[in-house]
This record gives structure tokens, sequence and C-alpha cells, in this order.
């Protein structure tokens, strides 16, 4: 799984609820939650100093 | 009123005391292949093709996955998966795995009783035909705990539909988690480097010992024309041997589809390869919206899922990710959020289009 890029997307409120990513050439939308397991290897892409843009 | 009961004695014994009602191995019989019938070129660990099982693997050869037609002769099944090596690796590095993975979810396993007293013991069966004979290892990894054990079966004649059976004592250590993550994996291994098979197959419950995991076994990626199919895989309660093992449960395309899609599901067709073009047959379609910030779209899943999933939107005109397209066959961005078990919201980028038409795939694999 090569995550070429992450930023977040925020809901009608504003808040960061999602995660739009590039991974192996597709774009993803990720939802931020532990159990999904893209959420899971983002945290690791992030532990390896990789960073989440901000949203728009 | 009378209960007729038909076939042997044991027959009958061994049917009406299965402990769960649905097979606990979803889409056993290969029939769902929601992802594409084949595709080419694997070299990692992901979902391909069929179903709930997943390749997990490591620098250990390239491979095509499909489903195929060819199953054992007069069982009832139509589909098998097949791993093809396509590039070899006859000398895999220490730390090089390849394996055939099924997750599990902790929920859907309380009926073993693992880390109780009353522990019980559980039997995997498979059908496999390969033209590599030889040892293999099938190994239940539990990963809440992690504690594993092993048990070889070997592939006797080559090219050759074979039934395994192979039984698992009970474990009265580390319960398994009643939630909806990954509890245990079955662990089909086919090759591995010495830093998986330098120790001695562990076929007793115990902490999890790397060097344990896969002693003996063959290396099917050293050499292009090996092949490797199976079916018929079954996970009951208690201990069978080949003659007792109760017969295949098989599920219809409808249920078999849905508990699938728990996991993943899509809007295309199901013969029809997720980010196909031109493709209208299933897609959302809206007309003349005009696409503020606040304005989205409530899109909701056939089934819902093991948790919020990971969505992909795909232009209905040609398959571009993270596009719908419009009327005219442009394709523009969308977005999505408030992503939940049953449903998300769909957002365009602004401005007005005049059509709006998009599929997608939600997966929430473990």
């Amino acid at each position: 799984m090569q995550i070429e890029s992450a930023q977040y997307i925020q809901n009608y409120l504003g808040q960061n609820d999602t995660i739009k990513a590039t991974i192996d050439g597709i774009i993803l939308f990720i939802p931020i939650d532990t159990a999904n397991t893209h959420y899971q290897a983002i945290q690791e892409w992030i532990a390896e100093g990789n960073t989440i843009q901000e949203a728009d | 009123m009378a209960l007729t009961l038909h076939g042997t004695v044991s027959d009958n014994t061994v049917a009406l005391d299965r402990k769960t009602a649905t097979p606990l191995i979803i889409n056993g019989d290969m029939a769902i292949a929601q992802r594409g019938t084949s595709e080419t070129g694997i070299t990692g660990s992901t979902y391909h093709t069929v179903d709930r099982f997943t390749t997990f693997m490591s620098s250990l050869g390239t491979w095509t996955l499909s489903q195929s037609t060819d199953v054992p002769t007069g069982q009832g099944f139509s589909n098998s998966l097949k791993w093809d090596c396509t590039t070899a690796d006859a000398s895999p590095s220490a730390s090089d795995y390849l394996i055939h993975q099924i997750r599990m979810e902790g929920q859907h396993l309380q009926v073993l009783k693992k880390g109780t007293s009353n522990a019980e013991s559980f039997t995997f069966s498979f059908w496999v035909k390969s033209n590599k004979t030889g040892t293999y290892n099938v190994e239940m990894l539990d990963k809440d705990n992690p504690r594993m054990i092993t048990k070889q079966y070997t592939i006797d004649s080559a090219n050759t539909w074979e039934k395994k059976v192979l039984s698992f004592a009970g474990d009265t250590t580390g319960a398994l988690d009643n939630d909806n993550a990954n509890s245990l994996e079955i662990n089909m291994w086919l090759g591995s480097g010495s830093n998986f098979s330098s120790g001695t197959t562990q076929t007793s419950w115990a902490t999890t010992t790397n060097a344990n995991r896969a002693v003996g076994n063959v290396n099917l990626a050293d050499s292009t024309a090996n092949e490797w199919l199976i079916t018929g895989v079954q996970l009951e309660v208690g201990t069978f041997d080949v003659n007792s093992i109760p017969p295949f449960q098989f599920e219809d395309v409808g249920t078999s589809l849905a508990r699938c899609q728990r996991y993943y599901e899509k809007t295309y067709n199901l013969d029809v390869d997720p980010g196909t073009g031109s493709n209208p047959v299933g897609r959302y379609q809206f007309y003349s919206y005009g696409l503020d910030d606040n304005q989205r779209f409530p899109i909701r899943y056939h089934t819902r899922k093991r948790a919020a999933p990971t969505i992909v939107a795909y232009s209905s005109a040609d398959g571009t990710s993270g596009k719908a397209s419009n009327g005219g066959g442009t394709n523009y961005t969308v977005t999505s959020d408030s992503i939940g078990e049953s449903g998300f919201g769909l957002k365009g980028a602004g401005g007005t289009q005049d059509g709006f038409f998009v599929h997608f795939t939600f997966e929430s694999e473990l």
C-alpha cells in the first residue's frame, strides 16, 4: 500500500471528519475511525514522519 | 408432526449437532468476486478478486489471482480461487513470507469459548489442488493475545483435488475480544524465509513464535509453473476427520453476497469491475444541482458495514477515482464526509452541473 498524499476534509460543522488520500494511484475518502484499516495505515504513515495536510 | 431423518445415524448426528446456524467462513465456495475475476501483478498484501480472502506477502514472487472454474468433481462447487506464479523467487530472504489469509471478527467467534475452561476444539477443512506437492502449514493466529497453533497438511498428488481436514484443540487461555476487530487469522502458508521456518511446528496453543510458523513449508514461489487452487473452505466447531466432517454449508448467492457486503460493496453490477468507464448501470444519478459547500447527497449502503468504510467515488464516464461526471461526460471533483456504518454525505466541488453521475465502492475489510 503506497500512500502518496493525505488531506483532511471537513464536515458541514467545519470539523475534520474524513481524510482524502491517494493510495496506489486511487483517491479514497477515509473516515477518522480506528476500526478502519486504511485509517490504521494512515496512522502508520504518520508515525514514519509524514503529515496530513489541513483542509482547504 | 413426525420428524424424518435421512442418511446414516452418524450423518444426522453431525448435522443436528452443528453449533453455528450459518457458516463461520464467508464465501467459502469462492462464488462472490466483487473486485473482479482476475488480477495480475500482485506482490503485496490486500484483497483481490474473491471476497473475504486476502493475500499477505512480502517479497516472495509475483502472482495472478483469479476466480477459477476448476473445481473438485461432484462436490457442488462452481468456483475456486487460483494463485498463479508469474515471477518466481526460488531463494527467499529470511524475512519473506507468502500467505493465503482469512481474517475473522472476534464477535463472530465467541462460539469457540476461547480463553475459558469450556474452550471448544474446531476443525478447518478445504479442497486444494496444486502441481507443487509437499508440506504446507495452516496456522490459527490469535490477534488479541497473541497466541498460535499450527497444523500441517500434505499435497500428495500433483494437479489433483484433495480434501484436507485439520482439527485444532480448544484454547483455555486468551479470550477473543467480543467486538468487530480482527481477532483470528487463518494463515495458509505458501512460502517463507527462515525467520518463519527455523523452529519447530507448534501443534499446541502457545505464545506466537515466528520461527515455528511455517516449518518445512514448500516454496510455491520457486517456479512460474506453480499454481495453487482452493475451494470448499469451512470451519466447524468440534473435532472431525475426513469421514465425520459435516457437509459444506452452501448459501444462496444473495445471502453470501450480503455477508460479503458487510466488508465490501460496489454499485456496479456483480460482473463489472470497479473503475470501469462508460458504465451507467447501477450508478447514482442526480440532475441539475447547484452544489454549494453545505449541500450533500445522502448515500446509503445496501448492507450495514463492519465499521465506517473507506469510500471511493468513480466517474461514470471514464472510471476516474475522486470524480463524478456530468451530463456531457466531463469529470469534476467530489468529496465525501460524515462517513458512518450505514451511509455518508457526498458533496460536489461547487457550481452548477447538468448532472451528477457516479459509482462507488465501500470497503470495511479487516
